[in-house]
């Protein structure tokens, strides 16, 4: 399934290994020579006579003002996905001794509330454009969420894989948009290969399988949006969750390419990531000094970014460790308290691949990986209405009163002495 | 009974366009070895000059990956299912 590219800035795909040519299909790996990830090649001197940063802001309030940068031909499925809020985090940042801190808040993107509807929005369009009338995922969760909802919107037929043992906002915030649900009894390494297994015998687009490169190339706009809503700069610092280390990698090549194209200055950024101790691959290679990962079993809260066998691992731990970053993980109890502290101080609910990044946020700034005057950003992925599970039984619980002055007055007595009795003095 | 072994797409054009083939081996190198004396060539593709399996493909022995295993030296019983899979995908 190739296609014409006249109005395209790609040229087709490209082994990142062994950089052996494909055309712009559906296709994942290098399977003429090392089963390596294929890359979108882009013909970025037409991409530098087309963009400039006034074209960009007069764009689309949405991932699609950066369409330049991303592989499609025609005209893309626009939900209205990404520019998302730039939060200046100050109470957060006196909190954890750091000065300039920002909030990226995908918690916030439309439709389906985290970073994947950037992704699906770019694969469902390839997909269409590709001939697909079925499209499918691997999904932890959020991705069925997304992949269900953009297929909705643009009429295409639907079958997403998940573990089967997901929370319960991540089942039903699938199942409303009428899509076969596949719940798979397994972790979602099993999912992803059952779905390997699959991708090429029903003649459906995987958007993170055999449109893996496309999709993939959704994640830039997160690194795109932030040097625009930094008032076109750089930040000094990220910090983002590592699940496969897509979202990781592709974050920074978003960085290289508009230095590439003349649009931000050069600087160098670093990168921190993110990940729960109970499925840690690419933290534990980090913390040893290997090049490779060694897959885990997951056994965490964090089931968003569950993925004991990364994809993108190499690719991360090779970012961090060039850029001066570093790869740490957090507690399932750091977690809940991470996603508790930016509730708190920042009016921001996530979910717990989110509070995996506040914990690791905090961690790093407490050990002095962090410099009080970097611009650091911290990526939130997801919104925490999908995984209340994680938060029930810490955050407790309401007054119940009756319907009088009496009944309210002693509440808020009662209420106050609780909340004398477990206050504990802060700088914010 | 004998080993059944799941052929990712990619390399089919060795197996005649096969998606499963069945073997007899008695571990992991025993039969990447079997599969080349019967499909020449495949052995190639799937380790490099070391006789090591490539960095981009994991192998499940009945869906355990093989480095949760013994690796390459992984016993095989008549019965098991061995499934090659690329290892780019997800995420």
């Amino acid at each position: 399934m190739t296609a014409t590219l006249s109005r395209a800035t790609f040229t087709g795909l490209r082994c990142k290994e062994c950089g052996h040519p494909y055309d712009a299909g559906a296709r994942h790996v290098c399977e003429d020579v090392c089963f390596g990830p294929l890359e979108v090649v882009y013909d970025y001197d037409a991409i530098r006579a087309r963009v400039t940063r006034a074209t960009i802001e007069a764009g689309p309030a949405s991932i699609w003002r950066y369409r330049e940068f991303l592989p499609v031909q025609g005209d893309p499925i626009d939900v209205g996905t990404g520019f998302t809020p730039l939060v200046r985090a100050n109470r957060l940042a006196r909190r954890l001794g750091l000065k300039h801190l920002y909030i990226k808040n995908d918690g916030v993107n439309m439709p389906t509330l985290s970073f994947k509807d950037r992704v699906v929005s770019v694969a469902l369009t390839r997909a269409r454009e590709l001939g697909f009338t079925t499209v499918s995922c691997a999904s932890t969760g959020n991705l069925a969420n997304s992949t269900a909802a953009i297929a909705a919107h643009a009429g295409l037929e639907c079958c997403v894989f998940i573990p089967a043992d997901l929370e319960l906002g991540k089942v039903l915030g699938t199942l409303i948009y009428n899509p076969t649900l596949m719940a798979v009894k397994g972790n979602y390494d099993q999912v992803n290969r059952l779905c390997s297994e699959v991708a090429n015998t029903y003649g459906w687009g995987f958007v993170n399988i055999n449109l893996r490169p496309y999709y993939s190339e959704g994640s830039k706009t997160l690194g795109y949006e932030v040097i625009e809503q930094l008032g076109w700069q750089l930040p000094d610092h990220i910090v983002a969750p590592l699940a496969s280390g897509s979202l990781f990698t592709k974050i920074r090549k978003g960085f290289d390419e508009f230095i590439k194209v003349g649009l931000v200055d050069e600087k160098p950024v670093r990168f921190s990531g993110a990940q729960a101790e109970g499925c840690s691959p690419i933290a534990q290679a980090f913390e040893a000094g290997r090049d490779f990962i060694t897959p885990v079993k997951p056994d965490t809260i964090a089931k968003s970014i569950a993925i004991g066998n990364p994809a993108d691992g190499p690719y991360a731990l090779d970012i961090a460790r060039r850029t001066g970053g570093t790869i740490a993980s957090v507690t399932d109890e750091e977690i809940v308290a991470g996603i508790q502290l930016l509730a708190e101080t920042e009016g921001v609910f996530t979910e717990t691949a989110g509070g995996t990044t506040i914990a690791v946020l905090k961690k790093l700034a407490e050990q002095g990986k962090i410099d009080p005057e970097e611009t650091t950003v911290a990526y939130i992925t997801g919104n925490g209405l999908k995984t209340l599970e994680a938060i029930s039984g810490v955050v407790g619980e309401p007054h119940t009163i009756e319907p009088q002055l009496s009944s309210f007055n002693a509440a808020w007595e009662r209420a106050q002495s609780l909340h004398r009795a477990t206050w504990e003095p802060m700088g914010v | 009974m004998a080993i059944q072994v799941l052929i990712p797409t990619p390399l089919q054009k060795y197996t005649a366009d096969q998606a499963s083939v069945e073997l007899e081996a008695s571990s992991v190198d025993g039969l990447l070895q079997a599969l080349d004396s019967q499909f020449p060539g495949i052995k190639a593709r799937l380790t490099d000059e070391q006789g090591k399996l490539r960095r981009f493909l994991n192998v499940y022995v009945n869906s355990e990956d093989i480095r949760f295993l013994d690796n390459q030296a992984t016993p095989l019983r008549d019965g098991d299912e061995v499934s090659i899979v690329p290892a780019v995908a997800g995420g």
